[in-house]
């Protein structure tokens, strides 16, 4: 098992959390937690894994931190 | 808006006023009207606060009509922050109110041969310039409290605080918002000070008796409308994240990528950016009894504003934006909402720029006025020196630039003398772009490369490399200077960006509205057209390829957590109006 911390924003929040530390199997995708968080793939936005800007198919490691966001926008 | 008037503040005998026909500006608004006749009309070697210079107001393309999102105005001057031609846009009511009286643009030339100040009165039926000294010094909120008693709540306001006044350089025009609260401004430049420069304390735009402005092809003009109403709903950004969070949702995204710069430009994560987030911020208004969702004009549609209210409840100030609460915020080491609030009141109060008076403490903050961090220090910094007039005061007040010169600092994030916002250029290259060469000066808005580097609206550009900032930046540059040339809100950006029916839908509604058939080519045309004004403006003023740069230290100290400089070369950044 590997230990992600999962960061949550913007209305993906509303019935789940904001951040927690959640274990995975290994070779669990980005794609893989967000299906396990029943967010529909078409809402997600911004996927930022340690800082980078990835896609749903990116393979997580032990001790990463991944943030996921709806479309937004301002400025 | 088949009118122009201009307005001589310098006549002899006291101000004067003359009414000429709009001319080619009868279908043209906001920043094109702005720039051409600042282009036309302003030697670009003049000094910004004299005689020569103008304050050009102008409403956009649809302002007064029945159409969405149209309320932006625009003021154009040459700047006393960065010497060259500026456009500063705000939201609020004036620009709808004004357009319906019928003016394209209101000129304001000369400068009064005795220390008199003066108010601008304009209704239907005439225009009053007017003597006015019991107003000397006041600052906004009292300011408008006051005019209200005597002019009444159908009015929208137009005013400069006490920093216009003494002519500060991050001085700011205040524009009234539908509850008639002077919190929107036109920020940027220094424009309040040029006003004040011309000793006009507030514009007063009443229009009653007048109606909308109808469109050449009402038919056509109400279904476009409802398409690109449509449009703007459907889209996530403007349909449900702004609405909810306001532009302060990017204090979490910027801070999760890396790219949010903290304590004057030293990291690009802020460890207190949850304190201060969107998310923190829209709870805290709801549970204090304010709003998170409101609308900065009537007809807005996307209504990202909200009410902050204080620990009793009580009004404290608009939903701090995003700019606002990094500049106040993490570029000062505060995590505070209270404080950054305070502070976005006392900015809109005293009439001074967000962006810059906040970079302009962290600045100060570097040089070791006082502490990163110290929330008491900076609020007492606006209030008691910058809102007072005061020798320090002065020189914070007159932005960033001229803060790190006072201080001896050598990290000062500026181009052309004007505040770098929120977004650090060696995470966010794009950004860097658009920063080193818009003809503003560092202006997030001119070319919003964030969205397709950060936010993937509109495509997606890597926001770490070099490779496609340029060309991204041009066409951005391009496409706002026309939006900024409709009046339209510019977060309509978003879903236009993403649908192109939408954006079919808002050439239908020029289209319809003036009686003319608009293309995209148009539109690129014009955007073009403005943009190549501006520049040559700026040649004349004395800038050069050297101005279009960055601070040197983005391209030699890497920013943590991605260690990385600004990579975009010099020579890239010099092909940027090179489109042939």
């Amino acid at each position: 098992m590997i230990q992600v911390t999962v960061k949550l924003f913007a209305s993906f929040r509303i019935g789940r959390f904001d951040r927690e530390i959640r274990e995975y199997p290994q070779a669990t995708t980005v794609g893989d937690v967000v299906r396990d968080l029943q967010i529909p793939e078409a809402e997600v936005g911004i996927l930022l894994l340690n800082f980078v800007h990835v896609d749903l198919q990116r393979q997580l490691a032990d001790g990463d931190a991944l943030s996921i966001f709806p479309l937004v926008g301002g400025g | 808006m088949d009118k122009i008037l201009r307005i001589n503040m310098g006549a002899s005998g006291g101000p004067s006023q003359s009414i000429e026909k709009a001319g080619e500006f009868t279908a043209l608004g906001g920043r094109a009207t702005t720039s051409m006749i600042v282009a036309k009309e302003v030697p670009p070697d003049c000094h910004p606060l004299g005689a020569e210079n103008k304050l050009v107001i102008a409403p956009g393309m649809l302002s007064g009509t029945t159409g969405a999102m149209s309320g932006r105005i625009s003021v154009g001057c040459k700047s006393p922050l960065t010497g060259g031609i500026k456009e500063s846009n705000a939201g609020g009511q004036p620009a709808q109110v004004m357009a319906r009286l019928g003016y394209a643009a209101i000129i304001i030339e000369g400068k009064p041969a005795t220390d008199d100040l003066y108010k601008i009165h304009i209704d239907k039926d005439k225009v009053t310039i007017s003597v006015d000294n019991s107003l000397k010094l006041m600052d906004n909120y009292p300011l408008i409290e006051k005019l209200r008693k005597e002019h009444g709540d159908n009015a929208a306001y137009m005013s400069i605080g006490s920093a216009g006044e003494r002519k500060m350089a991050a001085a700011s025009i205040a524009c009234t918002d539908p509850e008639l609260r002077p919190s929107r401004h036109c920020g940027r430049g220094g424009v309040g000070a040029v006003m004040g420069a011309k000793q006009v304390k507030a514009i007063i735009f009443d229009d009653k008796g007048c109606q909308q402005r109808p469109p050449k092809d009402p038919d056509g003009f109400k279904a476009a409308n409802r398409a690109y109403v449509e449009g703007i709903r459907k889209h996530a950004v403007s349909g449900e994240g702004l609405p909810a969070y306001g532009t302060n949702i990017l204090t979490n995204v910027l801070n999760e990528a890396g790219g949010y710069p903290t304590r004057n430009f030293k990291t690009g994560f802020f460890e207190g950016g949850t304190n201060i987030s969107g998310e923190t911020q829209a709870e805290l208004e709801v549970k204090r009894g304010g709003l998170a969702t409101h609308g900065c004009h009537r007809g807005c549609v996307i209504q990202c504003s909200g009410v902050y209210n204080d620990k009793d409840g009580k009004f404290l100030t608009k939903q701090p934006e995003y700019e606002t609460v990094w500049s106040h915020g993490g570029h000062c080491g505060i995590d505070d909402l209270d404080t950054i609030a305070m502070l976005d009141y006392l900015d809109d109060n005293i009439g001074v720029d967000t962006i810059e008076m906040g970079v302009a403490i962290g600045v100060a903050m570097d040089g070791g006025v006082i502490e990163f961090g110290d929330g008491e220090g900076a609020i007492r910094l606006v209030r008691d020196e910058v809102g007072k007039g005061t020798p320090l005061g002065r020189i914070l007040g007159n932005g960033a630039a001229m803060t790190g010169k006072a201080f001896a600092v050598e990290r000062v994030p500026v181009v052309k003398g004007q505040a770098i916002p929120a977004y650090d250029p060696r995470t966010v290259q794009g950004i860097g772009v658009t920063y080193a060469t818009s003809t503003m000066g560092a202006d997030h808005t001119a070319g919003y490369a964030v969205a397709t580097n950060i936010l993937k609206v509109g495509g997606d550009v890597d926001p770490l490399k070099p490779e496609g900032q340029v060309e991204l930046s041009r066409n951005l540059q391009i496409a706002t200077t026309a939006i900024d040339s409709t009046g339209m809100c510019l977060f309509i950006a978003f879903p236009i960006l993403d649908q192109p029916e939408t954006f079919d839908a808002l050439l239908g509604m020029l289209g319809a509205f003036y009686g003319t058939k608009m293309t995209g080519d148009d539109v690129i045309a014009l955007g073009k057209k403005v943009l190549n004004m501006e520049r040559e403006f700026n040649k004349k003023a004395g800038f050069g390829a050297e101005d279009d740069r960055l601070p040197r230290f983005f391209k030699t100290e890497p920013l943590p957590p991605h260690n990385i400089t600004f990579a975009v070369k010099d020579e890239e950044l010099d092909e940027l109006y090179n489109w042939g």
